[in-house]
């Protein structure tokens, strides 16, 4: 209840926001906030809990988003079943980059997502049906009642999903689930010789991980009404989804939040007034700034802040 | 060859298939191969050897690039210039290694993730500095091997895959007998084999691995000048390069010289093919698909130990 009732008011003003408000450009941003909360907590289920490094986001997410476009071509499917359909998809993904590749150690499943989102977009690019290297245009359908624009329609869609994912991770973080993961991050020997099943436990989480990010990357589409690979399977949805945790807290569900929250504002600010270039560099600094001075991120800090003042 | 080339649709490229096509793909790959072997060393001794995730390390070959660049444009040969800032890389690479060990390698616990993380922030800043610095245009250098040709019979060689082949060729062996038969050399392959057994020799690990990563390093100043050699340079090129040399390294088995050169020539020349076969827009997927197969089915790699 402590987590549902503040989430469900939160959803509820989002959704009156929308309804009242007129400007659209704070919707249109707020989506893309919202999208990294999405994704920062989905990659914190591998990454954060079970200490494997994923760069391949811009696959999993591209693999959505793709999916849902190539649905709504083909058959005209409603946004609901292309999201189903996207996180499908992309989990499938996840089971096969799993079984291959985490019996490994750490860094060649690290690797082997690099290579992921290079073969996903080589793929997209030599499809023809879904628009090739040129893209795809696509026309949105009216929006669902009581929304006056599909935009903040798609808003207060992304706000739920973000609160569903973060739901899901905090129950994980609760569960013998990530209790099991955080054993493999600490030692994954020891864990398997105390009878945790490290290499299910591991897919298990990278297939949720994958179609979370799945999931997050299928409206997208609709949401520019335009799609073409070289900025849908973009390294910056790579670094938004592992500088987020890592800055945020990988320890606590609501680190990801935070840290998507921090640098998604900085991007929205930056990115619009001065360059896109400055943004990614403050990233990459803070990025080693907390990875080297501050390992438990925010969340960390403000505990360790709040030990001391109760001392 | 690069990611973005325009070929974008599937049967458009020229599905024409001869022996002479083929032969003349093979040759292309092996000149290719000794690149690809070349721009790996440095990788194949920081991360086979050392076992540090060094993702940064084609974002360090790109800034040698850039460095060659700006050194050619006070009239410096290329790769004159790249063996010029060796020195300089090899302090850099002591000290990335230096603040590596003491941020994480010695706190010991979860040092796999963040390090990892670590190295890709230090990708970003550097391909972003490079941005900042001299912008996103496409860099290349002047010199009298890049722009001609040589021709063999029937078929024409450029004269700047000949260059980077031989200089990949004379890289290579310089490092496989200075690890082979210095004191030094050796005592880098042992720190590989077993740390804990040569901390009981009485020998400081740390200061092997920092040598020895300044070694890496500093090849990667001269990998970088053929980067820029073999063809034009942007900010951004350290991420094709992350599969490539990543794949080139896992295959040959880690820390392996000799499976080093193979690998690149097996990439090489299986790029070559596809590209000859399918067009240019399939063969960025090659590395990475060699490099998922190989760790699919054999993750010790070719010569792997």
């Amino acid at each position: 209840m402590k987590f549902w009732i503040p989430s469900c008011l939160l959803l509820a003003a989002a959704t009156a926001a929308a309804l009242i408000v007129e400007n659209e450009y704070f919707f249109f941003a707020g989506y893309t906030v919202l999208m990294f909360v999405v994704l920062a907590t989905a990659w914190n289920i591998l990454g954060g809990y079970a200490g494997y490094v994923n760069f391949g986001t811009p696959a999993f997410f591209g693999l959505g988003a793709y999916t849902a476009a190539v649905l709504f071509k083909a058959f005209a499917l409603p946004l609901g079943l292309q999201i189903l359909a996207a996180a499908a998809v992309s989990g499938l993904l996840g089971l096969v980059a799993g079984v291959l590749t985490l019996r490994l150690r750490g860094i060649f499943f690290a690797i082997a997502t690099i290579a992921l989102v290079v073969i996903m977009e080589t793929l997209i690019i030599n499809w023809r049906y879904a628009g090739g290297a040129t893209g795809l245009q696509l026309l949105r359908p009216a929006p669902t009642l009581p929304f006056d624009s599909y935009i903040k329609m798609l808003f207060v869609l992304m706000g739920a999903m973000a609160i569903g994912a973060v739901a899901l991770a905090r129950w994980i973080e609760g569960s013998w689930v990530g209790r099991g993961l955080r054993a493999i991050r600490d030692s994954e020997e020891a864990a398997e010789c105390s009878g945790v099943p490290t290499l299910r436990l591991k897919v298990f989480a990278c297939v949720l991980s994958g179609a979370l990010m799945g999931a997050a990357g299928a409206p997208m589409p609709m949401y520019l009404s335009f799609i073409e690979p070289a900025s849908t399977f973009n390294l910056n949805y790579a670094i938004g989804a592992l500088a987020s945790p890592m800055i945020g807290g990988t320890g606590h569900f609501l680190g990801p939040v935070i840290g998507a929250l921090l640098l998604s504002s900085i991007q929205q600010l930056v990115t619009v007034t001065i360059s896109s270039e400055l943004n990614v560099l403050i990233v990459g600094v803070l990025l080693v700034l907390f990875v080297v001075v501050a390992p438990e991120g925010i969340v960390g800090l403000v505990r360790k802040w709040m030990r001391r003042i109760s001392r | 060859m690069r990611r973005g080339d325009p070929a974008p649709h599937f049967f458009d490229a020229p599905m024409i298939f001869s022996f002479e096509l083929l032969y003349e793909a093979v040759i292309f790959g092996i000149l290719l191969g000794c690149f690809y072997a070349a721009v790996s060393i440095g990788l194949s001794v920081a991360f086979g050897l050392l076992d540090v995730p060094h993702v940064a390390h084609p974002a360090v070959m790109v800034s040698g690039a850039y460095g060659t660049w700006v050194l050619a444009g006070y009239g410096f040969d290329p790769i004159l210039a790249g063996l010029t800032l060796m020195p300089l890389f090899f302090l850099f690479g002591m000290a990335l290694y230096r603040f590596y060990y003491e941020a994480f390698e010695k706190r010991g616990s979860n040092a796999g993730v963040r390090g990892i993380a670590f190295f890709f922030g230090v990708a970003l800043i550097i391909e972003v500095g490079l941005i900042v610095l001299y912008g996103v245009d496409q860099r290349t250098v002047e010199a009298s091997y890049v722009g001609s040709s040589i021709d063999f019979g029937d078929m024409r060689i450029p004269q700047r895959f000949l260059v980077g082949g031989g200089v990949a060729l004379v890289l290579m062996a310089t490092l496989t007998l200075y690890l082979s038969k210095t004191f030094t050399g050796r005592a880098i392959k042992a720190v590989a084999q077993d740390e804990p057994a040569l901390r009981l020799m009485g020998a400081d690990p740390v200061r092997i691995k920092q040598w020895a990563f300044g070694i890496a390093t500093a090849v990667a100043a001269l990998s970088g000048a053929l980067l820029i050699i073999i063809g034009p340079v942007e900010p951004a090129l350290d991420r094709v390069y992350i599969g490539r040399t990543f794949s080139v390294v896992v295959l040959a088995g880690l820390g392996s010289m000799t499976g080093t050169l193979a690998a690149g020539l097996i990439l090489g020349i299986s790029e070559s093919i596809v590209l000859m076969l399918f067009g240019a827009s399939w063969a960025p997927a090659v590395s990475f698909g060699l490099l998922l197969l190989v760790l699919a089915v054999r993750p010790q790699g070719l010569f792997g130990r």
